[in-house]
């Protein structure tokens, strides 16, 4: 707690003390309403304060008001201790507010713990500690094990296992070696690393991350805009019905009834209906729902740019995918090894020695899947084959490697393959030894992702690709995506996206994921733009409305499941507090509501939703 | 321009007050009171000076609502 805190917290005590003890004194009259104004003074001095400062600065209906109203005019009516009591009640309820407030805006503010406060550069051959800020792109940084890197940049030196899980939420520590691209906000575990810094601190991942975080909540939804009229006109509207309330009845049964005005019952009831008209509850759940909603977004890896794209992701029924790298890799993998001669672990062999002097992407991924280390030493005689392939002696073997041209002008008789992909055949000694496959590969939580979006609501899945119609088919069908355009143009994408928008009805939402490259126009475009991998690609950070940290397209069902969360908290709290005023109004105007029944309907209900809305920061079981 | 301030307010409601207050001064083009980032994020009309303009948001955010503050 506060300071702040503390002091009202030391008040709500004395003053329920006193309320208590002073109920069980046996004394009437002008002692007893001396008595009571103790504790009122205590607990209600600074509210009535605000009233009267309210007034004077003609700002008169605002929650302070109508509290000192109610709570005067039940003393004045004699009801000294349901006076105080609403006062009392209506201070704690302020201050459970304010510390449910207090601990979202913390668990928010662990998130901005991957603020770098220094960056360690090397002068002289002394380690100084500087601001972040006054770094320039270029110079040279050194991150100790335990501390964060401050700035986006390329490592120089030293290897290290970092920790990026305030970033991506992936708990799974990263190794990263030298010439690699690391990013700021990352912690560094293990090692010490030297890093080349290539952007300024203001340009670095982490501020931008910060920047986009701190401003997310200055989008506002329509639901909080909603609250915000709506509370603007209902709070004058109740003070004149509690007006209406107190004047018209007894005026009424006095003038045209000739009966009893009953002054005191009716004053009593406006009185009532005045504590639980407070529209507090609304005011402060709503937004705190949506705060909650995307701060636990944020730790989830998810980044929200404002409240109102969590609402439209929550009404999301289209999803269009771009393929590379948002379903597939993105990058060449070894699919499968056919007809092989020989052990395939032994082919795969023969080709990597062959392609281990070049440099195409194809020999990379031959390489790779190879996986051990290459001795050069026994490949001799190599020769590169521009457009077809490579041949070489290895262990004093004739290997070639390459496609089916290349076996043609050797001579060599090879299989067709019907995988969709590169294929890459291979001779050695003169014979056939078998083929390759090498294709981008899916995602492995790809069509699990497009499974569960399904499950989520989302009624269509779009793929969209630049890619041989073939090969995207093929994609499409493994993942059980339902509609695929292929061979696109970017701009092709944007035309099909907004044909897709026309042709939707306006409440069902399209949403177009995509990893950041080529496609920053259509992230635009859609209803909401969603971006992949996002670090380190600063286009997407700029163009998407829904950031996520991590290429896994599982958080795709992530953000729309916490959106939808966060949507049915924000529905929730809307028509509960609405509801449960309304009834609480209409039963106090006709008088089986009494002040107790207020206090609930004004603080209970109030506690409650500040409850409720703090769900939404609960993600992790989505 | 563009910028940003650190605000003390204690509840919502005073906190949609100020972002009405703040839009209604003159030399402000527009302002977003961010609530739960305790952040007053304000927008100047061309060829005003900040320092001066926001002087006045304060004033007029003391007027709606007495309990808060600016940090200029």
């Amino acid at each position: 707690m506060t300071k702040k805190q503390k002091k009202v917290f030391v008040r709500i005590i004395a003053a329920a003390v006193l309320l208590v003890g002073f109920s069980f004194l046996p004394v009437e009259g002008y002692l007893r309403f001396v008595l009571f104004m103790i504790p009122y003074a205590i607990i209600g001095y600074d509210i009535l304060k605000k009233a009267v400062k309210g007034i004077r600065n003609r700002q008169v209906f605002d929650e302070n008001f109508l509290m000192a109203i109610a709570t005067v005019g039940a003393i004045l009516l004699g009801d000294y201790k349901e006076g105080v009591a609403v006062m009392l009640f209506y201070q704690i309820g302020e201050l459970f507010q304010s510390c449910a407030v207090g601990k979202s805006r913390r668990s928010i503010s662990s998130l901005m713990d991957i603020r770098p406060d220094y960056a360690n550069v090397e002068r002289d051959g002394v380690l100084e500690q500087v601001d972040p800020d006054e770094v320039e792109p270029g110079t040279v940084i050194v991150v100790q094990p335990g501390e964060k890197i401050p700035i986006d940049g390329v490592i120089l030196e030293g290897k290290a296992s970092l920790n990026t899980s305030a970033l991506t939420g992936e708990s799974l520590p990263r190794e990263v070696r030298e010439g690699d691209q690391v990013i700021s906000g990352c912690i560094n575990m293990t090692g010490v690393l030297k890093i080349r810094t290539t952007k300024e601190f203001g340009e670095s991942t982490v501020s931008k991350i910060l920047d986009l975080v701190e401003n997310s909540s200055s989008r506002k939804s329509k639901s909080e805009n909603f609250i915000s009229k709506f509370a603007r006109y209902y709070t004058p509207a109740v003070c004149y019905s509690a007006l209406a309330l107190a004047i018209v009845p007894p005026l009424f049964s006095m003038l045209a009834l000739a009966s009893e005005p009953q002054w005191g019952v009716w004053v009593y009831r406006a009185l009532t209906f005045l504590v639980i008209s407070c529209p507090c509850a609304l005011v402060i759940s709503i937004p705190l729902s949506f705060f909650a909603g995307i701060g636990g977004a944020s730790n989830a890896g998810v980044l929200v740019k404002g409240s109102n794209y969590l609402e439209t992701l929550s009404q999301t029924k289209y999803v269009v995918f771009d393929k590379t790298g948002t379903l597939t890799q993105g990058v060449f993998e070894v699919t499968g090894i056919h007809h092989s001669s020989m052990e395939q672990e032994k082919l795969l062999e023969y080709a990597a020695l062959t392609e281990s002097f070049s440099s195409h992407p194809i020999s990379k991924s031959i390489r790779k899947a190879y996986g051990k280390e290459l001795h050069q030493e026994r490949v001799s005689e190599v020769k590169e084959i521009s457009g077809n392939g490579v041949t070489a002696k290895v262990d004093g073997i004739p290997v070639a490697v390459g496609n089916g041209k290349l076996m043609n002008q050797l001579g060599i008789s090879w299989k067709e393959c019907h995988h969709v992909g590169t294929i890459v055949h291979i001779a050695v000694d003169g014979e056939y030894a078998g083929h390759i496959v090498i294709a981008d590969v899916v995602k492995p939580t790809s069509a699990q992702a497009v499974a569960e979006l399904k499950r989520a609501g989302v009624r269509r899945t779009v793929m969209l690709t630049g890619d041989a119609d073939q090969v995207a088919r093929k994609v499409a069908e493994e993942l059980c995506v339902d509609q695929v355009y292929s061979e696109l143009l970017p701009a092709d994408k944007v035309q099909k996206v907004e044909e897709m928008l026309e042709h939707k009805n306006a409440k069902e939402k399209l949403a177009f994921v995509g990893d950041g490259i080529n496609d920053a126009p259509v992230l635009s475009r859609a209803d909401i733009g969603i971006a992949m991998g996002a670090l380190g690609s600063d286009a997407a950070i700029e163009a998407a409305d829904v950031v996520l940290m991590d290429d896994d397209p599982m958080k795709i069902v992530k953000a729309i499941k916490i959106a939808k969360k966060c949507m049915r908290i924000v529905y929730e709290n809307i028509y509960f507090a609405i509801g449960i005023k309304a009834i609480c109004l209409l039963l106090g105007a006709f008088g089986i509501a009494n002040m107790w029944a207020a206090i609930f309907a004004d603080v209970g209900v109030m506690v409650i939703a500040v409850l409720n809305a703090i769900r939404a920061l609960y993600v992790d079981k989505l | 321009m563009k910028k940003t301030y650190k605000i003390e307010v204690d509840c919502a409601n005073c906190a949609n007050k100020m972002e009405q207050a703040a839009k209604k001064t003159a030399g402000v083009k527009d302002a977003t009171v961010n609530f739960m980032a305790l952040k007053m994020i304000v927008e100047f009309e061309d060829g005003q000076d900040p320092k001066s303009v926001m002087k006045e948001v304060l004033k007029n955010c003391k007027v709606v609502e007495d309990d808060c503050e600016i940090y200029l």
